[in-house]
């Protein structure tokens, strides 16, 4: 058969293609957004640096360690003991090498696959969930409570989280096993705040520069154009003023040389860092703030755009979509209210069910008493009280204390991590995990008691009752 | 048997001798092969085991078991107690681990085991360390030595006693609902230290 050729269609063809060819290396060589390229979406915790590709491919041509480092540096300290019950130094040990030929479970990307969201089964997690079963496929043996179970049920609220097992543990369940469901009025209510009582023992506060002594309103050292009363009102009743803090601590923040820079009148969260490094280092892990975290910004090499509620994959009021997101967005300049921070600033925003149903969940109510001064401080609850916890923190070597944890993801998943850290504030242990597992409980914003129950406490206690039994058993036959 | 990598025997020598990675100025002669694998196993053993008897002796059962001041616990953190002697040395060797990967001409791993682990996932698993194991619990005062093949990599692998050295060692095992012997003395053989050091080959 004879053949045609078609030389016009041919030279369109071609056209096309370089054409293509030439937009497309426009767009990877000086386009800000490359999401063009991207195989698939990401995941839940990274889609707000997708306009970052380097800030995980770093080199255009390195290979898995590359990733490996990316992932590291932001991630990495939580990897370690104590937090991670599963650290890469257990596996290093060659008796392992077998396991790790398995699965190996020294590269994240084996387990936290990118840009396949057909392959996540929740939290960026991409194995099939029965993955236990590699190294602890006896478990049944020491623990006959378990006998029978799936290893695709480790994960089920309550239960085993792979790298910080120590939520949970089998002795924490059986300390706490007979709470009532709402602990006595007595052992109810948060941690309080105490940086104002550890000021003396951070060694980096600007206290040379910024005594702890209360300032006046003739102290105040911000030029003229930038003053106005309600400012000046602000900072004088807030406890900047009482601690010292001048207008310029935030507004004139210290460049290399610890010299105050120029004045700006809206300083960034590295303003605030100067003070508040923990809670900024927070922020900037958790999804408000990681597009301004440092270890984004190293290797990134340009400022990202602020996120807002319009980048957000979860349903936002729709007037507040292009609010940016700082330090200041919660905790509006310059009175810094946290009960504000707390509730309204977090309510203005975010839309979805969970959240609309806070207003008027007991939990709420329990909020507008506390405001209203009709119940203690730290008997309310608010989104802050479960979502920004207050944790017990060690800024350095010798001394802990109480913080507000920033980084919101640090307890959003799995949930049974904000058990400890929030819910056994007020609530017993049982109750709390099985509210935790209820998906409908946690939509109506936990009004009513949870459907569901989760038997970690039982089995702990079963485990209990035959290891005593073994022990009678042994000392008596002695 | 094949000699070991000559660097990584003079360092990890150097730093068991020192106490330190740091090696100033060092003397050629510090940098010639003159150990055998298995005496720097047993060197880096004997470290091992005088710092876990001190620790085990003079901190937790002083502590814990005689003066009462402290309790030693799994859970020290929430129970603001002193880490359990094991968990000082696992985590020891976890930090060995993550230190060694920084310098590669370091190369050994170290970990406690036992026949009758509380913590299953200290059960033998290779077939060296099943052999090892029992052989130190059957012939008490030796030391057992082979060599072995792990992910392609052939290692000289040693194994010591682990004994009893103080009270508080038998009470908390023949105590504990995970452990599956209940019967230690004092003096008895209750597990091992492994130490493997990388071949050539």
């Amino acid at each position: 058969m004879a053949t045609r050729n078609y030389p016009r269609l041919w030279a369109l063809w071609i056209a096309s293609t370089l054409i293509g060819v030439v937009i497309l290396a426009k767009v990877l060589a000086n386009g800000e957004d490359k999401r063009v390229f991207m195989p698939g979406p990401l995941s839940h915790g990274h889609h707000q640096i997708e306009l970052a590709c380097n800030a995980c491919h770093v080199d255009a041509f390195g290979g898995g360690e590359v990733m490996e480092d990316a992932c590291e540096r932001c991630h990495g300290d939580q990897r370690e003991k104590p937090l991670d019950s599963h650290p890469k130094a257990k596996f290093r040990d060659p008796r392992n090498a077998d396991r790790i030929a398995k699965l190996n479970v020294m590269r994240c990307v084996t387990c936290h696959v990118e840009h396949q969201p057909e392959m996540l089964k929740g939290a960026g997690y991409t194995q099939p969930i029965d993955f236990c079963f590699h190294c602890h496929e006896d478990i049944a043996e020491n623990r006959p409570t378990h006998a029978g179970l799936g290893f695709e049920t480790c994960n089920s609220a309550g239960c085993h989280n792979y790298h910080n097992n120590r939520a949970l543990y089998e002795d924490w369940l059986l300390r706490h096993q007979d709470e009532p469901d709402l602990l006595p009025v007595a052992d109810r209510g948060l941690p309080g705040r105490d940086f104002g009582d550890v000021l003396d023992q951070l060694m980096d506060y600007p206290r040379k520069a910024y005594p702890v002594a209360a300032l006046s309103l003739a102290d105040a050292d911000a030029p003229d154009a930038a003053r106005s009363d309600a400012i000046n009102r602000d900072w004088l009743e807030t406890s900047h003023a009482a601690a010292g803090v001048n207008c310029s601590a935030c507004h004139q923040p210290p460049g290399d040389d610890s010299e105050p820079g120029a004045w700006t009148d809206k300083p960034d969260h590295q303003a605030c860092a100067g003070c508040h490094g923990a809670e900024v280092d927070g922020f900037t892990r958790g999804l408000h703030g990681m597009r301004q975290a440092d270890a984004v910004g190293e290797v990134v090499k340009r400022p990202l755009e602020r996120m807002t509620p319009a980048d957000a994959r979860l349903p936002m009021q729709p007037d507040a979509k292009h609010s940016a997101l700082n330090c200041t967005s919660c905790h509006g300049a310059h009175r810094f209210d946290t009960a504000a921070a707390s509730v309204d600033a977090c309510l203005g925003c975010h839309a979805d069910e969970h959240s609309i149903a806070y207003v008027g969940s007991p939990h709420h109510r329990l909020w507008q008493q506390e405001q209203a001064g009709e119940l203690p401080a730290g008997s309310g609850v608010s989104c802050a009280t479960c979502h920004m916890p207050r944790v017990e923190f060690e800024p350095n070597a010798w001394m802990e204390r109480i913080l507000v944890q920033h980084n919101q993801s640090a307890t959003l998943r799995p949930n049974e991590k904000m058990i400890r850290p929030a819910c056994q504030h007020c609530h017993g242990l049982g109750f709390s995990i099985d509210a935790l597992a209820d998906p409908a409980l946690i939509a109506n914003n936990f009004r009513g008691r949870p459907a569901v129950h989760i038997e970690s406490i039982d089995m702990a206690k079963a485990n209990e009752a035959r290891a005593q039994a073994e022990l009678q058993a042994e000392l008596e036959a002695r | 048997m094949k000699t070991l990598h000559k660097l990584s025997l003079t360092a990890a020598v150097a730093a068991v001798a020192a106490g330190t990675f740091a090696v100033a100025d060092m003397p050629e002669e510090a940098a010639e092969p003159s150990i055998t694998p298995r005496a720097m196993a047993d060197a880096l053993h004997l470290v091992m085991d005088s710092d876990r008897t001190v620790y085990t002796r003079k901190i937790v059962n002083r502590l814990a078991a005689k003066d009462k001041v402290i309790t030693a616990s799994e859970h020290y953190d929430d129970e603001k107690a002193l880490v359990l002697p094991a968990q000082m040395f696992r985590y020891g060797s976890e930090m060995v681990a993550e230190r060694a990967e920084e310098k590669p001409d370091v190369n050994f791993s170290y970990s406690l085991q036992s026949l009758w682990p509380v913590n299953k996932q200290n059960a033998p698993r290779t077939d060296a360390e099943k052999e090892g194991l029992q052989y130190v619990a059957d012939h008490k005062g030796e030391n057992y030595y082979t060599v072995e093949t792990l992910g392609d990599i052939k290692y000289f692998t040693a194994v010591y006693p682990d004994v009893a050295v103080a009270p508080v060692c038998v009470s908390c095992h023949n105590e504990h609902k995970d452990s599956p012997k209940r019967d230690f003395e004092i003096g008895d053989v209750m597990g091992g230290v492994v130490i493997r050091i990388p071949m050539e080959g």
